[in-house]
């Protein structure tokens, strides 16, 4: 088929040359935006308060590779458990039982209605709301119990605040994913005898997977950089890091490019690894996005008068 | 005289204020093909539904193989069953539906192995096995390593097909199993279902093909709103109808 489509476009193109269509203003475009960027690199070269030299310095210091670590660290935890957490939130919202599916509506709307660091300043302080924390009968005897202060160290109390609001969140993408699926999935594997739960792990979230991935993949995102606010509870992330070297010496700016830097890198990599995901879950989807990016299919088109015909000729192939 | 393969005796069923089934009575004994036809809205896909519980009947009684769809009797009381043994006795009733209902993020292969090795925990190099058998029954072998949505609508609802006989059915429920197929699309289908009828499949067929009716039923009862209105053999019903009812569909459709 593809073939005798490429051959009605030779039919149609023989003995005629091809003019393109120009688009002037585009051009227009691209030289102000060229100038633009020229003008603020060239004044991150002159301005010598960006003390490049500083940002050089410190951009490998062990603190610095400490501190991303700790970001990293705290970034995976508090997902993985504020996904599988969320997940099975999302599974008891659907539940046809209404106080199961009323609790969690009420956690979900706490957790996202109060600010992250509201939660997390509230986690820190749990020792002066609950100064033990142990296992017994409540109201009852203690069998075991420990000072909230050495339960809940800025980790632990990160920990808790990052992944149990990340649970609130993730509890809604996965529901409104499970929603997405055709009904007739479902219908479907139970006439063939599947039982709930397998035809929930085996064929509804698969392809719920394409609708959760997407905004699963921000959240990611948004959890690294949001993991920067711990370091108001003394945890030793990126941020606290560059802060704790720039309030000894007073090298503010080039150490929050220093931070700056590396929350790129780690989104940059993050977003790399978010595509590759998603193809990988829009198997049997011929709607995959395609590998070549937006910029150098413009660039092939541009190249030359043939080239037009042929981009548009592997793109029907594809 | 043997008990019927299913027997359905009174059935009612609403939805909310809708009555859609309004007391449904009918017979299929095993090895017969029995077409519901009627125009839409008359309860046909709902009485369907409810034989393999995809739906649960209000009133009346509903037995597949003599036992309750639903229920199981112990002593006089009629007791609800388990989500497992609904399982169980479903893998005996294999459906068809109007919009196929492929699992599109597995192969065909996949589709057809997933329920026998999953739920009936078969081998894999069985289930594979009998996979093959059946897509070459419904000549589509060379498809086994394609996914869904590139096949065809026919293709996709002779997998379909494919994967509900993959558990060896004792009844095979078809909703409209050609509604949703471009017409020349349609042809390939009902050989495929005329081939299971002949090998002595039991088979209820909602559908809109009359001569599908005619050539493979043994039986055709026309429904209309909850209502059986009237029965008998493609003969008697297609060419011969007794209801004005019956009578002014049948001037539509044929």
């Amino acid at each position: 088929m593809a073939s005798q489509q490429s051959t009605d476009l030779k039919a149609v193109t023989s003995g005629y040359k091809v003019q393109p269509l120009r688009h002037p203003s585009r051009w227009v475009g691209a030289i102000v935006v060229l100038l633009l960027t020229l003008i603020a690199v060239n004044s991150m070269v002159t301005n010598p308060r960006f003390e490049w030299d500083v940002v050089a310095k410190y951009l490998f210091s062990t603190s610095i590779l400490n501190g991303i670590l700790n970001t990293i660290n705290l970034t995976i935890t508090s997902m993985v458990i504020g996904t599988v957490f969320g997940v099975l939130l999302a599974i008891c919202r659907l539940s046809p039982n209404p106080i199961m599916s009323g609790a969690v509506g009420a956690y979900v709307w706490i957790f996202r209605a109060t600010p992250t660091l509201v939660q997390l300043l509230f986690w820190y302080n749990l020792g002066a709301l609950y100064p033990e924390l142990g296992i017994g009968i409540p109201g009852g005897e203690m069998f075991f119990s420990m000072s909230a202060n050495d339960v809940i160290s800025p980790w632990t109390a990160a920990l808790l605040g990052l992944s149990l609001h990340q649970a609130a969140y993730t509890a809604e993408i996965v529901r409104a994913g499970i929603v997405s699926v055709d009904s007739g999935q479902r219908e479907a594997a139970t006439a063939l005898g599947m039982p709930p739960l397998m035809t929930l792990r085996r064929v509804i979230l698969p392809q719920a997977m394409r609708a959760i991935i997407p905004p699963m993949g921000n959240e990611v995102i948004s959890m690294m950089k949001t993991t920067s606010l711990v370091s108001i509870i003394a945890v030793p992330d990126l941020l606290n890091s560059a802060q704790t070297i720039y309030a000894r010496t007073y090298q503010t700016i080039p150490l929050l490019i220093v931070a700056t830097f590396w929350y790129l890198v780690l989104t940059a990599a993050l977003t790399v690894l978010q595509g590759m995901l998603e193809r990988r879950f829009g198997r049997g989807n011929t709607r995959t996005p395609s590998s070549s990016s937006s910029l150098i299919k413009w660039i092939q088109t541009r190249a030359g008068r043939n080239s037009t015909l042929t981009a548009v000729r592997t793109e029907r192939k594809r | 005289m043997s008990t019927p393969l299913v027997r359905v005796a009174g059935v009612r069923k609403a939805f909310g204020h809708n009555e859609v089934l309004k007391g449904i009575d009918f017979t299929v004994e095993s090895g017969q093909v029995v077409c519901l036809i009627g125009p839409s809205g008359s309860g046909k896909s709902t009485m369907l539904r409810c034989i393999n519980h995809l739906e649960t009947i209000d009133g009346g009684e509903l037995t597949v193989d003599g036992a309750h769809v639903g229920y199981e009797l112990r002593g006089n009381v009629l007791h609800e069953i388990k989500e497992s043994e609904a399982c169980r006795r479903r893998t005996e009733i294999g459906m068809v539906f109007q919009q196929f209902n492929l699992f599109p993020h597995m192969t065909v292969m996949e589709n057809l192995i997933e329920a026998p090795t999953r739920v009936k925990k078969e081998k894999r190099s069985v289930a594979k096995a009998r996979a093959m058998d059946l897509l070459r029954r419904v000549g589509l072998e060379n498809k086994a390593e394609a996914y869904p949505r590139q096949l065809s609508g026919g293709q996709q609802q002779r997998v379909a097909i494919a994967r509900a006989l993959a558990m060896e059915p004792k009844l095979m429920l078809f909703d409209e199993p050609t509604s949703a197929l471009d017409p020349e699309l349609v042809g390939e289908v009902i050989q495929v279902m005329n081939d299971l009828a002949r090998s002595g499949m039991t088979m209820i067929v909602v559908t809109h093909e009359m001569e599908f009716a005619r050539a493979a039923a043994d039986v055709v009862v026309f429904m209309a709103d909850g209502w059986i209105v009237e029965r008998g053999t493609p003969d008697e019903l297609l060419n011969n109808p007794q209801n004005e009812r019956t009578k002014a569909f049948l001037a539509r459709v044929l």
